[in-house]
C-alpha cells in the first residue's frame, strides 16, 4: 500500500488541484453575472414587450434601450464564462484521469445532459437575442432572451448535480470486474437532496450578483447625473431582484448547512473551527483562527477569543437547540450519536479501507487464476462489508482527512457576513425608493436621524441627489459580493478535502499520470491567459458603462 | 435493447457529434482566411461578424462531443485526455482565445487592440482544425498508451494510475506520424473550403464572394490531394481488430474490409464525398450559385460519420495502442455500464428536438444576408 502512495508525484497532485481551483475560481467570476443579469434583462425586456403592446411608444423606446444596454454588458461577460467552462469540463479528463474512469459512468452523464439540453439552448437563443432585434418578432425575441437565461440555469443545474454527487455520492455501486463505480439510479443522482439545495443556493446567490451589479452601475450613473431615468428604474429592478435573491439564498443556505452537517460533518466542523463537539453547541460569530496555518485542534479546546451565539450551531445543524454536533477530534477518534449508533474512528476506517482494497486485489487475482465461486464470493463479501470506507485505504495518517480549517472558517464568515449586509442594504434601498405606507417615512426618518441620509422637510427623499459616498458604497458592494460568492465555493471545495469523491477517492489517487512540470506550465499559462482576459473584460465593461446605452 | 446495441448506438451519437463538429469548423476555416477574404477593415468585419453568429454552435458541439464521450466511453476520456495532455491543452487554449476574440476585438477599452484578437481567430482557425484532425487520425494510426486497471490496488505497480502515456511528450508524439499530419492538414483545408462556402452564402457582398470563389479553388486542390492520399493509405493499411474474447490483433486491410462488410458506410462515404465535390464544383463553375455550403456541409457530415464509424464498428479497436496492443480501446472494454447507456439513450431522444430549434433559429437569423449596412446599424462585433 505504501508503494502505491509513494509513486505519485506530490507536485502533480498540488499543481492539478491548483489548476482546477484557478479555472473554477475564474469561471465563477463570470457565471453568476450571466445568471443574474439574465433575470434582470429578462424583466426589462418583458416590460418593454408589455409597454409596446399597450402602444405606449415613449415608454417602449425607453425600456428597449434599457434592456439592450444590460444585454450589451451581459454579452461582454458571457464569452469568458463559456471559455472557462470548456476548460473545466476537459480538465476532468486531462488532470483527473483516474477519477474519470473510476466514476465516469456516473459523472459523465450529467455533463452530457448539460451539453445536449442546456448548452445548445443557451448558444442558440443568445444569438437570436443579440442579432435578432430586427429579424424576429418581439414575442420571439423576448422568448429568446428568457430561454438564454433558462439555458444557463439548466446548465447550472446539471453541473451542480455533478458537483453534489462528488460531495454526496448516491445512486451507484462498485463493480469489482470493471474496477469502477456504476450508476444504478439516475433519479437518485439527478434529484439528490444535496443537489437540490446546492442548486437553489448557488443560483440565488448568482441572482444577488446580478442585483448588486445592476444597483452599483445604476448608482454610478446617478452619481454622475447621467442616464438618470434608466439608472433609477434599473436600480429598482436590481434591488428587488437582489432582495428576493438574498433572502432565498439565506433560506437555502440554511438547508445547505444542514445537508453538510448530515453528510460532511468534517466540513461543518472546519467551517466552525469546532475542535470538540457536543450538544447545545453555539455558532461562532468571531474567533481568532490564524489564516496562515492549521490550528492545533488536537490540543486546543477551542479557537481563542471565541464569541458565539448560544445553541445556534446545534439548531443550524439539527433543527434542535440541543442537537449533537461532532467536532474535528470527535470525528477523528469516533463518536456515539444521540440515537446510540457509533461512528468509527478514522483509524478504524483506514483499516477497513485497506481491507476493502486487499479484498478487491485478492478477488481479481483469484478470478484471473480461475478460482471457484466460493472463494470469489468470500472476497466479494469482505469487499462489500468494507466498501463504504474504500477511500480511507489510501489515507496514511488520520490528520490527512482534516481540511484546511482557516480557509473554511474565514470564507464561511465572509459569505454569511456579506450576505446579511446585502439583505439589509437591498431592503433599505427598496423601502426608501418606494412609497410604502408608514414604513418608508419611518425608515427615512430613522436613517436621517442616524445621519446616513440627508434630512428633508417633507420626508422627501431624492435618491438622485445624495452625497457621493452613498453611490460609492453601492459600487463597493460589487467586489464585496463577488468575494462572498467565491468564498461560498471555497467553503464547498476546501471543506471536502482531501476527497475528490467523499470517502471514496482522495485527490492523490484521482490524478493523471503527468509530470508536475507539465501541469505547472499549463497552470502558469492559464493564469496569464485568464488574468489578461479578465483585465481586458473589466476595461471594456467600464468603458461601455462610461459610454452608456447608445449603440 | 441489448448492451451491444447501446454501445454501437452511442458510438453513432458520438460520431455524429464529431461529424457535425468537423462541418462547423467552417467557422475556423473562414477565420483563417479573414485577411484574404476580407482584405479591407470593413471586409474583415463582415467575415468576422458572419462567423461570429455561428461560433457558439461549434463551441457547444465541441463541449457536447466531450460530454457525450465522457458519459458513454469514460475510459477514452481518461486515457486520451489525461495521456495526450499537450495535444488537448493546445486545442483548448486556442478555443478559449477564439471565444473571447469576437466580443472583445472591436470594443472600446480593448487594451490589446483589435489585431491581437484577429490574430487569435486566425491561430484558432489553423491550429484548431489541424489538431482536432490529428486527434481523429489517431483513431486509425494509434497512440502510445498503456492501461492497467489493477494499478489502483496493486501494491507492486509503478503507479496507482490506470491509464499511462508511454512517453514523455504526452500527445505531441502523434504529430511525428506523417499520416496524422496528412489527415490534420486535410481537415484544415476542408475547414477553409467550408469557410469560403459559408461566407459566400451568408455575406451579401460581391467582392467577398469573388475572393471566396478564388480561395475555394486554391484550398480545394491541396485538400483533395491530402484527403485522397489518406483515404488510399487507410484502405491499404492493416488495422486494429478484436475477436469475441476481446483480444486485439492486427488485420490486413481492416478498414477496407470494414467498408466492404458494412457496405452502407461505403455508400455513406461515397455520397458524402460526391456532395462535397458537387458543392465545391458548382460554386466554382456557377457564378450565381452561393448555396454550396449545404451540399458540401452535408457531404462533410456523411463522410466524417462514415470514417468514424469505420474506426469503431465491426470488431475494430477505435483507439488503438501502439505501446501495448491489448490496451487498445474497443466499444466493449471502454464503455459505460448498460444502465448508464440506456439512461443516456432516453436523453439522446431530445437531440432531434434540439436540432429542430437550432435550424429554426438559424433560418430566422440568416434569412436576410449580412451586409455592410447591417454592420453599421445593428448589433455587431
Amino acid at each position: 500500500m505504501t508503494n502505491l502512495l509513494l509513486n505519485i508525484d506530490a507536485g502533480t497532485i498540488d499543481w492539478s488541484r491548483a489548476q482546477f481551483a484557478l479555472t473554477a475560481i475564474y469561471h465563477w467570476l463570470f457565471v453568476p453575472l450571466t445568471l443574474g443579469l439574465a433575470v434582470i434583462m429578462g424583466i426589462m425586456e418583458t416590460i418593454y414587450y408589455r409597454t409596446q403592446k399597450r402602444d405606449d411608444k415613449s415608454a417602449a423606446m425607453f425600456w428597449k434601450k434599457t434592456a439592450q444596454f444590460w444585454q450589451k454588458l451581459f454579452g461582454i461577460n458571457f464569452a469568458m464564462g463559456v471559455a472557462t467552462g470548456i476548460i473545466l469540463e476537459f480538465e476532468f479528463g486531462t488532470n483527473w484521469s483516474n477519477y474519470s474512469w473510476f466514476v465516469g459512468d456516473i459523472f459523465g452523464a450529467p455533463l452530457a445532459v448539460e451539453g445536449i439540453v442546456a448548452f445548445f439552448m443557451e448558444s442558440t437563443f443568445v444569438a437570436v437575442m443579440f442579432f435578432g432585434w430586427n429579424k424576429v418578432s418581439r414575442g420571439f425575441h423576448l422568448a429568446s432572451t428568457w430561454l438564454t437565461g433558462l439555458g444557463a440555469t439548466i446548465s447550472a443545474w446539471w453541473i451542480l448535480v455533478a458537483n453534489a454527487w462528488m460531495q454526496y455520492p448516491v445512486g451507484c455501486e462498485f463493480n469489482p470486474d470493471t474496477m469502477r463505480n456504476e450508476m444504478v439510479s439516475f433519479a437518485e443522482v439527478a434529484l439528490s437532496p444535496f443537489a437540490v439545495s446546492k442548486f437553489c443556493h448557488t443560483v440565488t446567490s448568482a441572482w444577488i450578483i446580478g442585483g448588486v451589479f445592476c444597483v452599483g452601475v445604476s448608482c454610478w450613473y446617478l452619481m454622475k447625473k447621467r442616464e438618470t431615468k434608466m439608472a433609477l428604474e434599473s436600480l429598482k429592478i436590481g434591488a428587488a431582484v437582489g432582495l428576493v435573491a438574498s433572502v432565498l439564498a439565506a433560506a437555502t443556505g440554511h438547508k445547505s448547512a444542514q445537508d453538510v452537517a448530515e453528510v460532511q460533518p468534517m466540513k461543518l466542523a472546519a467551517m466552525e473551527a469546532l475542535y470538540n463537539g457536543g450538544t447545545d453547541v453555539g455558532l461562532t460569530a468571531v474567533a481568532w483562527v490564524n489564516p496562515l496555518s492549521q490550528p492545533d485542534y488536537e490540543n486546543e479546546e477551542s479557537a481563542p477569543l471565541k464569541i458565539e451565539m448560544p445553541y445556534a450551531l446545534s439548531f443550524m445543524a439539527t433543527n434542535d437547540l440541543h442537537g449533537y454536533v461532532p467536532g474535528i477530534n470527535d470525528i477523528l477518534n469516533g463518536y456515539t450519536r444521540p440515537d446510540g449508533t457509533k461512528e468509527p474512528s478514522v483509524d478504524e476506517k483506514i483499516e477497513m479501507g485497506k481491507q476493502a482494497i486487499e479484498a478487491l486485489a485478492a478477488y481479481r487475482k483469484a478470478k484471473q487464476e480461475g478460482a471457484d465461486e466460493t472463494t470469489l464470493n468470500a472476497h466479494l463479501s469482505l469487499l462489500a462489508s468494507n466498501m463504504k470506507y474504500f477511500g480511507y485505504g489510501y489515507i496514511k495518517d488520520k490528520s490527512q482527512v482534516v481540511p484546511p480549517i482557516a480557509v473554511n472558517f474565514w470564507a464561511f464568515r465572509i459569505m454569511v457576513g456579506v450576505g446579511c449586509l446585502l439583505i439589509l442594504y437591498f431592503a433599505l434601498l427598496l423601502v426608501i425608493t418606494h412609497k410604502i405606507p408608514f414604513l418608508t417615512v419611518f425608515t427615512r426618518r430613522l436613517l436621517a436621524a442616524l445621519g446616513l441620509i440627508p434630512e428633508t422637510e417633507a420626508d422627501g427623499y431624492e435618491i438622485t441627489n445624495l452625497p457621493a459616498w452613498h453611490y460609492w458604497f453601492a459600487i463597493a458592494l460589487i467586489p464585496l459580493a463577488y468575494l462572498a460568492s467565491e468564498s461560498g465555493w471555497l467553503v464547498a471545495e476546501f471543506g471536502r478535502q482531501p476527497w475528490t469523491i467523499q470517502d471514496m477517492l482522495p485527490t492523490w489517487v484521482a490524478v493523471s499520470d503527468l509530470q508536475s512540470g507539465s501541469v505547472m506550465l499549463t497552470f502558469v499559462l492559464f493564469l496569464i491567459l485568464f488574468t489578461t482576459m479578465l483585465a481586458v473584460e473589466i476595461n471594456i465593461m467600464l468603458k461601455q458603462i462610461k459610454k452608456g446605452p447608445e449603440l | 435493447m441489448t448492451y451491444e446495441f447501446l454501445q454501437h448506438y452511442w458510438c453513432f451519437i458520438v460520431s455524429l457529434l464529431g461529424a457535425l463538429l468537423v462541418f462547423l469548423l467552417f467557422v475556423q476555416g473562414a477565420n483563417s482566411l479573414v485577411r484574404s477574404l476580407g482584405v479591407t477593415e470593413e471586409g474583415r468585419r463582415l467575415v468576422i461578424n458572419s462567423t461570429g453568429r455561428k461560433w457558439e454552435f461549434t463551441f457547444t458541439t465541441l463541449v457536447t462531443f466531450g460530454g457525450a464521450f465522457f458519459a458513454s466511453f469514460p475510459l477514452f476520456y481518461s486515457t486520451s485526455f489525461g495521456g495526450a495532455y499537450w495535444l488537448w491543452m493546445i486545442i483548448l487554449f486556442t478555443f478559449v482565445l477564439q471565444a473571447v476574440s469576437y466580443e472583445f476585438q472591436n470594443k472600446i477599452g480593448n487594451i490589446l487592440g483589435p489585431r491581437t484578437f484577429q490574430f487569435f481567430l486566425v491561430l484558432n482557425g489553423i491550429v484548431g482544425p489541424l489538431l482536432l484532425g490529428g486527434a481523429v487520425a489517431t483513431f486509425f494510426e494509434g497512440s502510445n498508451f498503456i492501461i492497467e486497471k489493477g494499478n489502483m490496488i496493486d501494491t507492486g505497480a509503478i503507479t496507482p494510475i490506470i491509464s499511462r502515456w508511454a512517453n514523455a511528450s504526452h500527445g505531441l508524439d502523434a504529430l511525428l506520424n506523417p499520416w496524422v499530419l496528412v489527415f490534420g492538414f486535410a481537415v484544415v483545408f476542408l475547414a477553409r473550403i467550408l469557410g469560403c462556402l459559408y461566407v459566400m452564402n451568408n455575406v451579401n457582398d460581391d467582392e467577398i464572394r469573388d475572393r471566396g470563389r478564388h480561395s475555394l479553388l486554391t484550398n480545394a486542390v491541396p485538400f483533395l490531394i491530402l484527403f485522397v492520399a489518406y483515404l488510399v493509405h487507410l484502405l491499404l493499411k492493416e488495422g486494429y481488430a478484436y475477436n469475441a474474447e476481446g483480444i486485439v490483433f492486427m488485420e490486413p486491410y481492416k478498414y477496407l474490409n470494414n467498408f466492404m462488410e458494412m457496405w452502407y458506410l461505403l455508400i455513406l462515404l461515397l455520397i458524402g464525398v460526391a456532395l462535397v465535390l458537387f458543392g465545391i464544383g458548382k460554386t466554382i463553375a456557377d457564378k450565381q450559385y452561393f448555396g454550396g455550403i449545404w451540399p458540401a456541409g452535408i457531404g462533410t457530415v456523411l463522410t466524417v460519420l462514415a470514417l468514424l464509424l469505420c474506426s469503431a464498428w465491426n470488431g475494430t479497436a477505435y483507439y488503438p495502442s501502439t505501446a501495448e496492443l491489448q490496451s487498445s480501446l474497443t466499444l466493449q472494454n471502454s464503455c459505460s455500464s448498460e444502465f448508464t447507456l440506456r439512461t443516456m439513450f432516453y436523453v439522446s431522444l431530445l437531440v432531434p428536438f434540439v436540432l429542430a430549434y437550432i435550424v429554426y433559429c438559424w433560418r430566422a437569423i440568416d434569412k436576410k444576408k449580412l451586409d455592410k449596412e447591417e454592420i453599421r446599424t445593428d448589433h455587431a462585433y
